[in-house]
C-alpha cells in the first residue's frame, strides 16, 4: 500500500507551549480517508491526538478540518485526493507530497483539530430564529404543500453543520459578527419552507442587519467548502431576491437598492460604471445621502485615481453603453414569467448526460 | 430530570418532559446533532393512509420480529406512530410529498403496504436537526450539557437510580447531576461489531452502565444485519433503495431472491435477505471480494437523484462507483442491536427511577428481528412516552441527594487510567480484535463452538483493557481516557451478546444456530434476560413474550 505522510497541527492549551506540526507516515490504501490515516495514528502511535469524528460517511458533521488549507470532512476526502492537492511543494528528497491537516478557520481552537463551534457556529446559528413558526391554523392531518418546495428546501436542510463554509467565509474574516454562510443557509431553510408564518419578518430582520444578508461579498468560499452542496451562497442569494423583488423590502444597509443600481448600471453602460454605482445606491447624484456617501467615498476614488486605476475620462463620463446583446439578455429575462432559481440539490432530469444540475422554478 | 444521550430518542424524551413541566438537563457525549440518528436514512413507517391501518403494521412488526417482539408493546408503536409523524411533520420536518401535496411514501422490508415517510435517503438527519431547532426553542426548559460523557449512573441505597456521574470533555471536570428520574436514550453498541454500519461514538455506553448498576438486560442475542452495506468499511446503503425498485444480483447475474422470498424479493424481512446473501456468498454465487451486488440502475436515474441523493455520494466517494449506472457490491454488515435494557412500554427499566428509550432499550418492539423504518419510530414513540412518564414522576417526589463519596470514586477509577503505566496493548488493538472476533463468530451464521470461542475471547480481552496504555494525561479534550471507558462499556455489551445467543439453542430472527435447526417456540418462544451476577459475571433468567392477538406462525415472505 501506498505510504502518506500527514504535517497535523498540534495545540495544547494545558502545556503553556506554541501550537506544532507532528509529523507521521502511514500506509494506506489511496481510498482511504484523511480520517482514516489520522485514526490510523492515533490508534497504532498517538492517542492524544484530538479530532471529532463519528460515522465517517460524511452525515454527522464532526470532522470538519483544513487539510491543504482547504476546509472540508475528513472523513470523505480520499488520501490521494488530499495528496494531490498538497500546497506545500512536494518534498524534493523523497519525492512526495505532505498533506497538512490543521483545525478550522475563524472559531477558536479548543485542542489540536477541535474548534469551539458553539462561541461562533452555534451563536449564529441561534440568531437567525432556527425553528418553525407555524402558519396558522396547524391543520389536524399534514400541511398541502407542493412537492417541489418540499425538495427544494432539502438542500439547506441537507446542511450537517460541520461549519467548513464558516471556516473559510472571508466576510466573516473582516466582520466577524457577520451572520454567516450555514445560518443563513438555515434561515432561507424556513423561508423557503410554505408552512412558516413569518418570512416577511424573517427577511426584514436579516436585510435590516448591518451583519446580515446584504453582508455577504459573494466570493464564493462557502460554496467550494460545502461538502453536502449546500450551496449557503446560492441561499443567501435567493433570500435578498425574494426579500427585495417578492417582498419590496428596502432595508436600512441599502442593500437592495445597491442591487437594483449595479443592475441598472449594466443594463445601461454595459459594463460596470463604478462611479455611478455609489450614487445609484443611494438614489442619485442629487439625493442628500448620495453625497454623503460620495464625499466618504472621495478617498478611495483620489487613490484610484493616483494609482490609474481611474482616469477623469473614466470617472466623469461614460465611454461604453450596452451592446444590443447585452440588451436582449435582459429582455430576455425580463420577459420571463416566473424567476428561476437554481437549485444544485434537486438533480437533473432523467437521461441527462452530467445529473449535476437543473433549474428548478423558485417560489413566487 | 436527566437525560442521557440527545438523539431522536433522548431530545423527543426532553422535549415531552419539558412540555408536561418538568425542568430537564440533556447530556450528550457529543453535540446532539452528530448523535448517530443523523445516519438513520430511509424513513419511518405510520399508518397514516386511510387504506392503511395500525393493525396490519402490528402484524408486520410481529411477523418481522420472528414472534419474539411484545405485542402490547408494538401494539402501542403501530397506534401511536400516525400522531407522531404528524407531530414531526408540524414542527417542520420537509417530509416528502406527493403530487397532491400530501404526505407520500416509500416502499419497505417486510411491509405489507407502503407506509415509509422520508425526506430524501436523509430521514434521519432531518428528524434529528428538526428536533434540535426545538430544543434551541425551548432552551430555557431544557438545559444542554453538549459534550458531557457520562461515566456513571447513581442508586441511592434503596436501589433507585438518582441521576449520573458525567465529564465535561472541555475541562476534564466531574459533575453529580442528581434527577428525581433519569432517563438513558444512548443508542446501541455497533462498536462492538468491526466492520459495522454504525458510528465510532456508538459503544453501548447506555447498555453497559444500567447493566453495571442491576438493570436486566434483553434479547441481546438479536444483533442485526443489515443485507446491503459497502464490502470496505461497512458504510450503509439503505434499504430505500430496494424500497424503490433496486435489485440484489449474484455473480451469476441471477435475482437470487426468488429463491429465497418467492414473494417479496428484496423486499423480506432484513434477517432473511441477509441469509440469503451470505448464503449465495458461503456457496460461491458471490463475487471474489465476498459480496453480491446491489443494481440501483433498475430504478429511474432522476428518481435515484433526488430520493438516494446521499447514496449516490457514498458510492461516489466511498467506493468509486455511480450508483445510478452500475451495481454496486454489497454484504451483510452489523447494523442494528434489536436487545437492550428491558424496559415496560413507558420506558420502565428493572432498576426504579430508571427508563430508557431507543436502541438502548428494549421493549420489545423488534424481537428477533427489526423492520427497516420502524427504529426511527421506536426511538420518537418510546422517548415520548419516557420523557411524559419519568416527567409526572418526578413532579411528584422529593429531589435525592447523592453522598460526594461517590464522585470520588470515579476520580480514582479515572487517575487509574490515566496513571497507567505504558506497555499494555493498545485500546485500539484490543477493539479491533473485539469487533472482528464478533463479527467472525456472533454473525449471521452462528454455532455453539464459534461462540464458545468468541466468549474467551471476549474474557481475555476484559483482561488485557484493563491494563490497556493510554497517551494522553491533560484533561482538555482527553479523548484517550474516554475510549478507555468506552471500551470497558463495549466489552460488557459483547458478552452478554455472546452469553445470549450461546443459550438461545434455535434458529430465530437474527439469531441463526446452524447447529440448532428450525425455529422452538415449545422451548424458546420466550425472553433472555440477562443481569450482573456478582462481579461481573451474566446471569441469565426468562422472561414470557407478550402476545395479544397473533398466534406465531410459519413465517416466509
Amino acid at each position: 500500500m501506498p505510504e502518506y505522510t500527514l504535517r497535523i497541527r498540534r495545540y495544547d492549551p494545558q502545556s503553556g507551549e506554541a501550537p506544532r506540526w507532528d509529523t507521521h507516515t502511514v500506509d494506506l490504501s489511496p481510498v482511504q480517508s484523511v480520517l482514516d490515516a489520522i485514526l490510523k495514528i492515533k490508534d497504532d502511535t498517538d492517542g492524544s491526538i484530538g479530532i471529532r469524528c463519528s460515522c465517517q460517511q460524511a452525515i454527522c458533521g464532526s470532522c470538519g478540518v483544513r487539510m491543504n488549507g482547504r476546509p472540508g470532512l475528513a472523513c470523505n476526502t480520499h488520501l490521494q485526493e488530499a495528496a494531490d492537492r498538497a500546497w506545500n511543494s512536494p518534498d524534493e528528497d523523497e519525492g512526495k507530497a505532505v498533506i497538512t491537516v490543521e483545525p478550522m478557520g475563524n472559531m477558536p481552537v479548543i485542542r489540536d483539530l477541535i474548534v469551539d463551534m458553539d462561541a461562533v457556529h452555534w451563536k449564529k446559528i441561534q440568531r437567525v430564529t432556527p425553528w418553525l413558526i407555524n402558519k396558522q391554523p396547524v391543520p389536524e392531518r399534514e400541511y398541502i404543500v407542493p412537492h417541489e418546495n418540499m425538495v427544494d428546501v432539502t438542500q439547506p436542510m441537507a446542511c450537517i453543520q460541520c461549519g467548513a463554509c464558516v471556516s473559510d467565509c472571508l466576510s466573516m474574516e473582516v466582520d466577524p459578527e457577520f451572520i454567516g454562510p450555514a445560518a443563513l443557509a438555515k434561515a432561507y431553510r424556513f423561508v423557503g419552507d410554505p408552512r412558516d408564518a413569518q418570512h416577511r419578518e424573517r427577511l426584514s430582520d436579516l436585510s435590516d442587519d448591518r451583519h446580515g444578508i446584504y453582508d455577504c461579498t459573494h466570493c464564493f468560499s462557502c460554496i467550494d467548502a460545502c461538502p453536502k452542496g449546500v450551496a449557503p451562497m446560492s441561499q443567501i442569494m435567493r433570500l435578498r431576491r425574494i426579500a427585495g423583488s417578492d417582498f419590496d423590502i428596502e432595508d436600512r444597509n441599502n442593500g437592495y437598492r445597491h442591487e437594483h443600481a449595479f443592475v441598472n448600471n449594466i443594463r445601461r453602460n454595459g459594463i460596470l460604471h463604478e462611479t455611478d454605482l455609489l450614487a445609484d445606491s443611494y438614489g442619485g447624484k442629487l439625493k442628500p445621502a448620495a453625497g454623503k456617501e460620495m464625499m466618504s467615498g472621495l478617498p478611495t476614488a483620489l487613490k484610484g485615481l493616483s494609482r490609474g486605476k481611474m482616469t477623469p475620462r473614466t470617472a466623469l463620463g461614460h465611454p461604453h453603453k450596452a451592446s444590443p446583446e447585452v440588451k436582449k439578455l435582459f429582455d430576455t429575462i425580463d420577459g420571463k414569467p416566473k424567476r428561476y432559481e437554481l437549485n444544485l440539490y434537486v438533480s437533473g432530469y432523467e437521461d441527462e448526460p452530467t445529473g449535476s444540475e437543473s433549474a428548478s422554478e423558485g417560489q413566487s | 430530570m436527566l437525560i442521557i444521550g440527545a438523539g431522536l430518542a433522548g431530545q423527543r424524551a426532553a422535549l415531552a418532559a419539558a412540555e408536561a413541566g418538568a425542568s430537564v438537563a440533556i447530556v450528550s457525549k457529543v453535540h446532539p446533532v452528530r448523535s448517530h440518528s443523523v445516519a438513520a436514512a430511509g424513513g419511518i413507517n405510520a399508518a397514516l393512509n386511510p387504506e392503511d391501518s395500525w393493525e396490519s403494521h402490528a402484524f408486520d412488526t410481529v411477523k418481522g420480529s420472528d414472534y419474539l417482539g411484545d405485542q402490547d408493546a408494538i401494539e402501542i408503536m403501530c397506534r401511536e406512530a400516525p400522531d407522531e409523524l404528524l407531530y414531526l411533520e408540524h414542527i417542520g420536518v420537509t417530509f416528502h410529498r406527493n403530487e397532491t401535496g400530501h404526505l407520500g411514501t416509500r416502499a419497505f422490508g417486510g411491509a405489507s403496504a407502503a407506509r415509509t415517510y422520508y425526506v430524501a435517503d436523509i430521514t434521519g438527519h432531518a428528524i434529528l436537526h428538526v428536533l434540535y431547532e426545538q430544543l434551541m426553542k425551548r432552551s430555557e426548559q431544557i438545559d444542554r450539557y453538549e459534550e458531557w460523557f457520562t461515566t456513571d449512573l447513581l442508586q441511592d441505597d434503596a436501589g433507585h437510580c438518582t441521576g449520573a456521574i458525567c465529564r465535561n470533555l472541555r475541562d476534564g471536570a466531574l459533575e453529580v447531576f442528581n434527577a428525581k428520574t433519569t432517563i438513558l436514550a444512548s443508542g446501541g453498541a455497533g462498536q462492538v461489531y468491526e466492520p459495522t454500519t454504525n458510528g465510532l461514538i456508538v459503544t453501548g455506553d447506555g447498555i453497559a452502565q444500567a447493566y453495571r448498576i442491576g438493570a436486566k438486560l434483553m434479547d441481546m442475542e438479536m444483533v442485526q444485519y443489515h443485507p446491503t452495506t459497502l464490502a470496505g468499511n461497512g458504510l450503509l446503503i439503505t434499504e430505500g433503495a430496494r424500497g424503490e425498485g433496486a435489485w440484489l444480483l449474484n455473480a451469476e447475474g441471477d435475482r437470487f431472491m426468488e429463491k429465497y422470498a418467492p414473494n417479496k424479493f428484496e423486499l423480506a424481512s432484513r434477517d432473511v435477505v441477509s441469509r440469503a446473501e451470505q448464503t449465495e456468498i458461503n456457496e460461491g454465487r458471490g463475487f471474489p471480494d465476498g459480496t453480491v451486488a446491489l443494481d440501483i440502475t433498475k430504478v429511474p436515474r432522476r428518481r435515484t437523484l433526488e430520493a438516494l441523493r446521499e447514496i449516490v455520494n457514498i458510492g461516489r466517494d466511498f467506493a468509486g462507483v455511480d450508483i445510478t449506472r452500475e451495481p454496486i457490491h454489497i454484504r451483510p454488515g452489523m447494523h442494528y442491536i434489536m436487545g437492550g435494557v428491558k424496559t415496560d412500554s413507558d420506558g420502565q427499566t428493572t432498576v426504579p427511577h430508571l427508563y430508557a428509550a431507543g436502541e438502548v432499550a428494549c421493549v420489545s418492539v423488534h424481537g428477533g428481528n427489526r423492520l427497516g423504518a420502524n427504529s426511527l419510530l421506536d426511538t420518537l414513540v418510546f422517548g415520548r412516552r419516557s420523557g411524559v412518564h419519568a416527567a409526572a414522576r418526578a413532579l411528584q417526589m422529593p429531589m435525592p441527594s447523592t453522598t460526594a463519596s461517590r464522585i470520588a470514586d470515579t476520580e480514582k477509577h479515572i487517575a487509574a487510567i490515566m496513571n497507567r503505566p505504558t506497555g499494555g496493548r493498545r485500546i485500539g488493538a484490543i477493539k479491533n480484535e473485539l469487533g472482528e472476533s464478533m463479527n467472525e463468530y456472533v454473525a449471521v451464521f452462528r454455532d455453539e463452538a464459534g461462540l464458545a470461542k468468541a466468549h474467551k475471547i471476549v474474557r481475555r480481552l476484559k483482561d488485557e483493557a484493563t491494563r490497556a496504555a493510554i497517551d494522553d494525561r491533560g484533561s482538555i479534550f482527553n479523548q484517550d481516557v474516554i475510549a478507555a471507558i468506552e471500551l470497558g462499556y463495549m466489552l460488557d455489551v459483547a458478552e452478554t451478546i455472546v452469553v445470549g445467543a450461546l443459550e438461545r439453542k434455535e434458529c430465530r430472527g437474527a439469531q441463526w444456530r446452524i447447529d440448532y435447526p428450525g425455529r422452538d417456540d415449545e422451548k424458546w418462544l420466550k425472553h433472555i434476560d440477562i443481569s450482573m451476577n456478582g462481579a461481573d459475571v451474566p446471569l441469565v433468567s426468562f422472561s414470557p413474550v407478550t402476545i395479544t392477538r397473533w398466534q406465531p406462525e410459519e413465517r416466509t415472505y
